[in-house]
């Protein structure tokens, strides 16, 4: 790893620019001039909109996408390829159905040519971790959407990645079921502190979970428009923490800033 | 309509329902039989159509006649050995047209530039009437069973080429995603994701590819050959033995049918992880 002063993950001045495939000259700029920095253990949300270009920045920070502009800088060093340092987690349905959950959450160390054996344990031991002791055996398809979101956490953190990108990845779930993943995340995150993303347009989710909220402006041409420290203690349950009148004065102020990109975004939608 | 207390009792209990469907069913063959026996033996009823008594038989052979030939056939031994051939031909074809179909279906959804490029001639090979082939795969690959074989084989191959390379391009893009991130390699993709995507496809299409090589085997066997089922059954037609026609006929029915359940059984053992209807919902 390079040095402990870097930044986990840096994007600077990152601009994406989409072309469509049938017509060359309609372009789309979902994304910018956004900068966004995060410090190594530190938790940040990402808020904006709907339609945003959140997961874009997203896949440009695990390099799934490349930007048009701008530089990716991961633990100080520019970003080539796939960001190995990252793990990453869906909004939708990314188990491969065909595996069992133990199977599933075994796949990265598979990949990294871990011994079956060692990778059975450590995935058991996972899976003992996120709630879902002896449902090894299962397959995606038997599993309840929440048990199936512990399973991908499961896939996702048994790497240990040092960046933990998160791209909605409640947003399916009923409240009460979210409620107790954020309580659950905020668990494992704390237990061994890696740098988080967590994208939402949840801004009570953002909030309560995240040491900083980042406000990202109303789609096309999305960029930070606003940063928030969240100064409210830890540990925190993510229910309770919701009636706290230091939550409510943030929580005012963030969607104070927020609210004129959410109708700019929502007058959008409407014109189309 | 009413139907008298008693009988519709009776009824009540004997009507088709879940629990005796396979009692019915037995009973629609014998009933399929007894009609099919009323009407072709000769002096049972006056002749309808026919102006002689025979030309039902002639025509239409006689159950019973074509049932004793099944029997002699399997008592003697004497069809074993043309199943045994038509079933081997089934089953090469099958292997071969999978295995192929599979290879090069995946090798195309992979290339961009290559599936471009070869679509028109895989769409022209696939519309094209593939029986007629036959002849030509006599004249190639002889009397014997690889001309049979390979006619099975382009029916076969089309079918499990064209769900692969369905199946390949339906992956579901935040799986593939996902696996990547998680560190796979090219080849493992395609081993760990590809594939089984893939696969899912092709079981799909089992019960059509292995009714296909069968077909393939036969109708080979019919154009020309010294051994197999439709050999017999070329045979029989060569010397107007209608029954032992319809017997040859009632072996291949009951034939196919076996290999449609093996399939069945199969398909179920391989695909535990998709989900039945009903079951749970599709992800």
């Amino acid at each position: 790893m390079a040095s402990q002063d870097a930044p986990a993950l840096a994007l600077e001045n990152i601009t994406v620019t989409f072309a469509a495939r049938d017509a060359k000259d309609t372009r789309y700029t979902a994304v910018k001039d956004a900068t966004l920095v995060v410090a190594p253990g530190e938790f940040v949300s990402v808020v904006g909109p709907t339609g945003c270009g959140k997961s874009t920045l997203l896949n440009i920070a695990v390099g799934l996408l490349e930007p048009s502009a701008g530089s990716v800088k991961v633990f100080g060093k520019p970003l080539v390829g796939l960001n190995g340092s990252a793990g990453y987690l869906f909004q939708t349905e990314a188990l491969m159905p065909w595996r069992t959950a133990l199977d599933n959450v075994t796949a990265g160390l598979e990949f990294r040519g871990v011994l079956r054996g060692e990778a059975v344990q450590r995935a058991e031991d996972w899976l003992a971790r996120v709630g879902l002791a002896g449902h090894g055996h299962r397959y995606p398809h038997q599993l309840s959407g929440g048990m199936r979101k512990r399973v991908a956490l499961a896939q996702t953190l048994i790497l240990d990645p040092q960046i933990i990108l998160m791209d909605e990845p409640f947003s399916a779930l009923d409240i009460q079921t979210r409620q107790l993943m954020e309580n659950e995340l905020l668990e494992l995150w704390s237990a061994n502190r890696k740098s988080v993303v967590f994208i939402t347009h949840d801004l009570e989710e953002a909030i309560s979970l995240s040491d900083r909220v980042v406000v990202l402006s109303a789609g096309p041409e999305t960029r930070p428009i606003g940063e928030f420290a969240i100064d409210l203690p830890r540990p925190r349950d993510v229910a309770e923490i919701r009636l706290t009148p230091r939550f409510i004065e943030l929580h005012t102020r963030i969607w104070h800033a927020m609210k004129d990109e959410v109708l700019k975004g929502y007058a959008r939608t409407r014109i189309q | 309509m009413r139907e008298p207390e008693s009988s519709k009792g009776v009824w009540a209990r004997m009507r088709p329902r879940q629990g005796n469907l396979r009692v019915w069913q037995v009973g629609m063959l014998l009933v399929f039989f007894a009609i099919w026996h009323v009407l072709t033996v000769p002096g049972i009823v006056p002749p309808l159509y026919f102006d002689d008594a025979n030309k039902a038989a002639f025509f239409f052979g006689e159950p019973l006649k074509v049932l004793s030939r099944v029997w002699d056939w399997f008592y003697s031994g004497a069809i074993y050995e043309h199943l045994w051939v038509t079933l081997w031909e089934t089953f090469l074809a099958f292997v071969i047209g999978t295995v192929s179909g599979l290879v090069i279906g995946l090798w195309l959804a992979l290339n961009p530039i290559a599936s471009a490029l070869c679509d028109p001639y895989i769409k022209a090979l696939n519309s094209m009437p593939r029986v007629i082939l036959a002849p030509i795969f006599s004249v190639w690959f002889g009397l014997d069973i690889a001309s049979k074989v390979a006619l099975g084989v382009t029916l076969v191959f089309f079918i499990v080429f064209f769900n692969v390379y369905q199946g390949v391009r339906e992956v579901s893009p935040t799986v593939l995603a996902n696996a990547r991130i998680l560190g796979a390699s090219q080849r493992q993709l395609l081993r760990h994701v590809y594939v089984p995507s893939a696969m899912s496809w092709v079981f799909a299409s089992l019960h059509n590819s292995v009714g296909l090589a069968f077909v393939g085997a036969v109708v080979g066997e019919y154009l020309g050959s010294s051994r197999g089922v439709g050999y017999l059954i070329l045979q029989a037609e060569g010397t107007f033995d209608i029954n032992t026609v319809f017997a040859g006929i009632l072996v291949l029915t009951a034939f196919a049918l076996i290999l449609d359940f093996v399939v069945s059984v199969a398909e179920k053992r391989l695909m535990v992880w998709q989900p039945r209807q009903g079951e749970t919902e599709r992800i």
